[in-house]
């Protein structure tokens, strides 16, 4: 299958071991993957903040950019982002009134993927110790990030890929449906409502025992993982797909590292 | 949609009363967030009914269903309010009940205020309504020389404590029980010193102090969870039985209602009665219905009165995309399960209606007029956990986001220099609109080592994205974007050149 990856703005620039270890486990798996030069951003933020007319040629970017590119399906590794593409983008084309871009903006996101749905839904990967070679031996505790549970009804499909994962011992996380606090601008409007969120979410993660946070947004996980450097506590944060991406011969970084610097190793899952 | 529709001319377009803050969200937030008292007070009691609502969904196999039914009966309401208001009009009156209009809040309070004293009276009883503590009655009547008591235990406490209540349903839900004893013992005349914090005392005393005001009143104030056009009948569901001693026992009986309430007929009723009581006390069925339909001789008030309230209703509904927050039956589920809710209280809101529903609500009525209602729509983290709640379906964060947009527009072009965000969000848009230009952008980012210390950590940042840096780092960004790495590593090779590097496990078996 050619598969086109949307790498999304902040793994893109913040997190590109994160985009690395998507494109690893889809080529372990056997497929082609492309990358849409023209790509950038989904628009949520934009769209989220308010700043529609801002929004319209960031949405018109992605779409016009993924009609390029001849290929199956696209991936994101990221919930929210897939969630702006199959629902915001019809929507603030329709709120603009331009049909053709809402036409478009829908085939293009009905043929967008996030990478857990890609993996179980598509490509049918039910273990990934065997069919990925992911090895991950630590504690791990598990966000899943509101808009991927919400608005694209991942349902368990990260947890369960994890759980497949050779040597990796994952810990429940109390009140794992709450969010963590960032939503975008929200965690710069309402900074305070925002800190006091992420204070619950970060103590519920420290009372697993795991030494580190992961999930399916890399945004979630900047915000969490910033939190937790700040008070100083050793536990990181690391996206799902570095840790499927992560083998006994090329492992992701353990869990013991200090802070939130999640995937700064360019080594990670390749 | 023409302003003349519900046969009012000349209305307002936007409502007023107790819908408006008087400060930003994230000020009054901020206060409240430092109340450790009420933030244990209200953690523990939204997740109470949380939980409690959860588990009494679960037993109903079409609670899906229901949620889609309830949806598309407000819908059809919506579009067709006009007429049915003018059947529910006919059948009311034709009954005997008299039916007025208010356009606006002052309306309404004039509207009561002349009903109470033509039947002669100088106080009333009143069963929880949302309604009249959205166009201020009780303060209205308190100037005009009227008592208004109110019989509804919880809103009893908080009317003895001068405070607003901070819930829709559970008005004293900031409050403890220890608390609410100090407040009686402080309030009520004739209670028991040696009263204690044991719920069933503080039952007994509201009771004995409320029994006193059903048998003299001769007034009562409601307000309607329901209204059936084709039989001109009144509904009201509550949990004490208070409400029922003020539908029954007084001579007048004055009713305040939102004119979004309608129902088509007894049918529609039925699924709302499975709705709002699993929705809201997580409850299979709520302990009091009472309906009423106009006058009977003899029997309860022989003076029945409605007093139909606009305040904004025609404006939200003006809103296509707004519209559906009329659709809202008040089970309180959003702000239950909302997490900024859960911090802040209600009182942040600085409205009647608190939460997600209130983030929408207030500003749909007001209109985004003022800059504290216009804060309304961003106190969400927009995760969408009142959506799902919601037992007629209003997709809230939708609304939120479209009310953003609103509030951005209205702010565009009336400054004369663009505030930080305005020009963040251009150059954003500008940068992503391309992905050479967001390329571009990137390359500059690894200057963001500068700001980082030895640690690879960002700790302050200036202006808009301060916020962030109040509690949290920001990693140091890395020296290479995807996009570049991708460009040196693949991009000469054409697409389906890059064979699989690592051979499948599964064929290595
Ligand atoms: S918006 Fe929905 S969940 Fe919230 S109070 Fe109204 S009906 Fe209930």
């Amino acid at each position: 299958m050619k598969i086109a990856l949307f790498a999304t703005c902040i793994v893109d620039a913040m997190y590109p071991s994160t985009a690395r270890a998507t494109v690893s486990i889809l080529e372990r798996l056997g497929h082609t993957v492309v990358f849409p030069a023209g790509q950038a951003c989904c628009g949520q933020m934009h769209m989220n903040s308010g700043y529609f007319p801002e929004a319209v040629p960031v949405v018109r970017n992605h779409v016009e950019a993924f009609e390029a590119e001849d290929y199956d399906v696209a991936v994101a590794p990221s919930g929210s982002c897939v969630a702006s593409v199959k629902h915001q983008h019809a929507m603030l084309a329709r709120t603009i009134g331009d049909a053709d871009l809402e036409t478009r903006a829908n085939a293009v996101g009905a043929r967008t993927y996030e990478l857990s749905a890609l993996l179980t839904d598509v490509l049918g990967v039910t273990d990934a110790a065997a069919e990925l070679g992911s090895w991950y031996p630590h504690r791990v505790t598990y966000h899943p990030s509101c808009h991927g549970m919400r608005l694209l009804r991942l349902g368990d499909r990260q947890a369960d890929l994890l759980r497949t994962v050779e040597g990796l011992e994952l810990e429940p996380l109390p009140q794992a449906d709450q969010c963590c606090g960032f939503g975008g601008t929200f965690s710069m409007k309402n900074a305070d409502v925002s800190s006091a969120m992420l204070a619950d979410k970060n103590a519920n993660i420290a009372a697993t025992g795991a030494g580190l946070c992961t999930g399916g947004d890399a945004s979630c996980l900047l915000h969490i993982g910033g939190g937790l450097s700040r008070q100083g506590s050793p536990i990181s944060t690391l996206h799902f797909a570095e840790i499927l991406a992560s083998t006994r011969d090329n492992p992701a970084p353990a869990p013991d590292r200090i802070g939130s610097a999640a995937g700064i190793s360019g080594k990670a899952g390749r | 949609m023409s302003s003349t529709y519900l046969g009012m001319p000349g209305r307002p377009v936007f409502g007023d009363g107790n819908l408006h803050a008087t400060e930003a969200f994230p000020t009054a937030a901020r206060r409240e967030l430092g109340n450790a008292q009420l933030r244990a007070n209200l953690g523990h009691a939204t997740h109470t009914i949380r939980d409690k609502r959860l588990r009494v969904v679960a037993e109903l196999p079409d609670w899906e269903e229901l949620r889609d039914a309830g949806s598309a009966i407000k819908e059809s309401v919506m579009a067709r309010l006009p007429e049915l208001l003018e059947e529910f009009e006919a059948n009311f009156t034709a009954r005997g009940g008299k039916i007025h209009w208010a356009r606006d809040a002052a309306e309404a309070n004039k509207t009561v205020r002349d009903l109470i004293r033509d039947a002669g009276a100088d106080e009333v009883v009143k069963v929880k309504s949302m309604a009249t503590q959205e166009i201020g009655l009780n303060e209205y009547l308190e100037e005009q020389g009227i008592a208004a008591f109110e019989t509804d235990l919880a809103e009893l406490i908080v009317q003895l404590d001068h405070d607003k209540p901070s819930h829709i349903l559970v008005p004293a839900i900031h409050k403890n029980r220890t608390q609410i004893r100090d407040i009686f013992l402080r309030e009520m005349p004739d209670v028991d010193p040696g009263l204690t914090n044991n719920p069933a005392r503080l039952a007994e005393a509201a009771r004995v102090h409320l029994r006193r005001k059903f048998l003299s009143a001769k007034v009562a104030v409601s307000g309607a969870n329901f209204a059936i056009a084709k039989s001109g009948t009144l509904a009201v569901v509550e949990s004490e039985g208070n409400g029922r001693m003020c539908l029954t026992l007084p001579e007048t009986l004055i009713t305040v209602m939102g004119v979004e309430k309608l129902l088509p007929s007894w049918q529609d009723l039925e699924v709302f009665m499975q709705l709002l009581p699993r929705s809201s006390t997580g409850e299979r069925m709520n302990p009091y219905t009472s309906l009423w339909t106009g006058v009977t001789e003899g029997d309860g008030p022989q003076n029945v009165h409605l007093v139909l309230l606009d305040n904004g209703r025609s404006a939200a509904l003006a809103d296509e995309m707004g519209r559906s927050a009329l659709h809202c039956i008040r089970c309180s589920a959003c702000m239950n399960v909302c997490p900024v809710y859960e911090r802040t209280g209600g009182h942040a809101y600085g409205s009647t209606y608190p939460g997600p529903i209130g983030a929408i609500l207030s500003p749909l009525l007001t209109g985004i007029t003022s800059e504290e209602n216009a804060s309304l729509p961003y106190a969400s983290s927009l995760c969408g956990a009142c959506y799902d709640a919601c037992p007629v379906k209003i997709n809230i964060p939708e609304i939120l986001v479209h009310l953003r947009a609103e509030d951005v527009d209205s702010r565009r072009g009336t400054r004369k220099t663009p505030g930080q965000m305005d020009v963040a969000m251009k150059a954003a848009s500008w940068a992503m609109g391309a992905g050479r230009r967001m390329a571009l952008a990137e390359k500059a980012l690894p200057l963001g080592k500068l700001a980082a210390g030895p640690d690879r950590k960002i700790k302050k940042l200036p202006g808009i994205a301060a916020g962030w840096t109040q509690s949290r780092d920001i990693p140091a960004p890395p020296a290479q974007s995807f996009r570049d790495w991708w460009g040196k590593e693949r991009g000469k090779s054409a697409p389906g050149e890059n064979a699989p590097t690592i051979t499948r496990q599964k064929e290595k078996e």
